[in-house]
């Protein structure tokens, strides 16, 4: 198996266009956190800015940048971030094209994508990574520093700015519409399976 | 009567919810390194490594092994012998919730209501759930669910009409649906019977039984198998990315149901089958 690609975040279209679905990843550098209630928030200041015909005001600026679904536990003394492994994606996809629209180009978490989601990545040139699911701790080690940015209300739901190193990451939906848990099932699937 | 006081109701809650979050128990270890050999696809070889190597270090620095440490949902066998003395057993074992989820520095994930959801702070309430048995002991068990797995579980009433094919059929297709975003290898709790509200408590208490344990009827630990065949044959794999390890185990509970009905629930459990158990 080749070794992983080493990626910097932002991230730009060039890149990411040569990524596969499949392909493993190392990502460096700023990841913004947000999960559903901070999803909600940044999806409703981006629709009043639409209806009041203003520039959104939000706590971070989307071009090139990647959001990643989790809701670190508590941090001990000493350490930079407590146990943090990717929420479903899937709770997110309401929110999602309106922000890959507004320039977002990855969001990383775990699970499957819904069709519109996948529409949209492949429309305005976006990535979705996966993380492994329940790998908390030792994702957390990949993370150098973390700040809470806005939402602090929120408590593990705020946005945090972290800066991650060589965070492992596999592509699966990539900017063309391809779907890794698509290609995947068809490839292992066995067929004596029932159910059809 | 034998007498037990709440507070060593407490110590054994605040004991488990952190024991249960920070490390696997001996079974589940025991099929992720088996899992790990016989998995087809090299990614998934890869994620079932990543997720052993996670486990390890979470036990050695006694950390939980994922974000989400769950509700609390607690099973207890009461001895009809039994007396709690010393104050409100429910207080009891919400108090064990509280302490272990400050003291574990585990993530606090339970919102006060439903649809305003303010975080109640503590992790509390707990979801308890107490059976009546005979003896003088008392036996608690923690499963700190998290949503992940939780979101993709379901109860559906079959027709009586539907059987055994009916009830395959409903819980491949829906481990084929949901199963990816629910963290697998999973293991896959199936209640059969009983009653609207029961059949689902028959589900999750299934997730209880070590992986490997057969239901004791032969007819339902063959149906057991059979699905974890056909489960795995799905080719989801680890993390829903493709391969042929998508569950674990597949436990099966029933009860007696009404002459028009066929209740059925699956409760999906993500690959740390996180839970543990202290006998007072």
């Amino acid at each position: 198996m080749a070794s992983p690609t080493k990626l910097e975040t932002p991230l730009n279209e060039e890149t990411i266009s040569k990524l596969k679905i499949g392909e493993r990843v190392l990502l460096s550098g700023i990841v913004y956190t947000a999960r559903d209630q901070a999803h909600k928030r940044l999806f409703d200041e981006l629709e009043r800015a639409r209806r009041e015909n203003r520039q959104p005001n939000l706590p971070f600026p989307l071009e090139g940048q990647v959001i990643y679904y989790v809701g670190p536990a508590p941090s001990r003394p000493g350490m930079v971030i407590g146990p943090a492994g990717p929420t479903t994606s899937c709770r997110m996809d309401p929110y999602t094209p309106i922000l890959l629209e507004k320039g977002l180009k990855g969001t990383i978490g775990k699970g499957r994508r819904g069709k519109d989601t996948i529409e949209a990545m492949k429309k305005y040139k976006a990535i979705y990574f996966v993380a492994v699911g329940g790998a908390a701790v030792l994702i957390s080690k990949k993370i150098k520093r973390a700040e809470t940015m806005a939402y602090e209300d929120l408590g593990p739901e705020a946005i945090y700015r972290l800066d991650v190193e060589d965070f492992p990451l596999i592509v699966a939906n990539d900017v063309y519409g391809n779907d890794l848990f698509d290609e995947g099932i068809k490839k292992y699937r066995k067929v004596t399976c029932q159910g059809e | 009567m034998r007498e037990i006081t709440s507070e060593e109701v407490t110590r054994a809650v605040e004991s488990l919810c952190i024991s249960s979050n920070c490390g696997l128990s001996e079974d589940v270890w025991k099929a992720l390194r088996e899992n790990l050999e016989n998995e087809e696809s090299l990614v998934g070889k890869e994620v079932l490594e990543e997720i052993l190597e996670n486990d390890r270090m979470a036990e050695r620095e006694k950390l939980p092994m994922c974000q989400d440490t769950g509700f609390t949902v607690i099973f207890v066998e009461m001895g009809q012998e039994v007396r709690i003395t010393g104050g409100d057993f429910y207080e009891a074992i919400n108090r064990g919730v509280r302490n272990g989820y400050r003291k574990g520095y585990l993530r606090k994930s339970v919102v006060g209501d439903p649809l305003r959801r303010n975080n109640t702070g503590d992790n509390s309430p707990a979801w308890v759930h107490i059976d009546i048995v005979v003896g003088n002991r008392l036996k608690i068990s923690v499963m700190p669910k998290g949503a992940g797995s939780e979101n993709m579980s379901t109860v559906k009433i079959l027709s009586p009409a539907e059987g055994v094919q009916g009830v395959k059929k409903f819980v491949l297709d829906w481990v084929r649906e949901r199963g990816a975003n629910a963290c697998p290898p999973l293991v896959v709790g199936v209640g059969i019977g009983g009653t609207f509200e029961g059949v689902a408590k028959l589900a999750k208490k299934a997730l209880l039984r070590p992986i490997g344990s057969k239901n004791s009827e032969p007819f339902y630990a063959e149906m057991e198998e059979e699905l974890l065949r056909e489960i795995n044959n799905l080719g989801l794999g680890p993390q829903g990315l493709g391969g042929s390890t998508t569950a674990l185990a597949v436990h099966i509970e029933t009860y007696p149901c009404h002459i028009a009905s066929l209740p059925l629930a699956i409760n999906l459990q993500c690959h740390a089958v996180r839970h543990g158990t202290i006998v007072l």
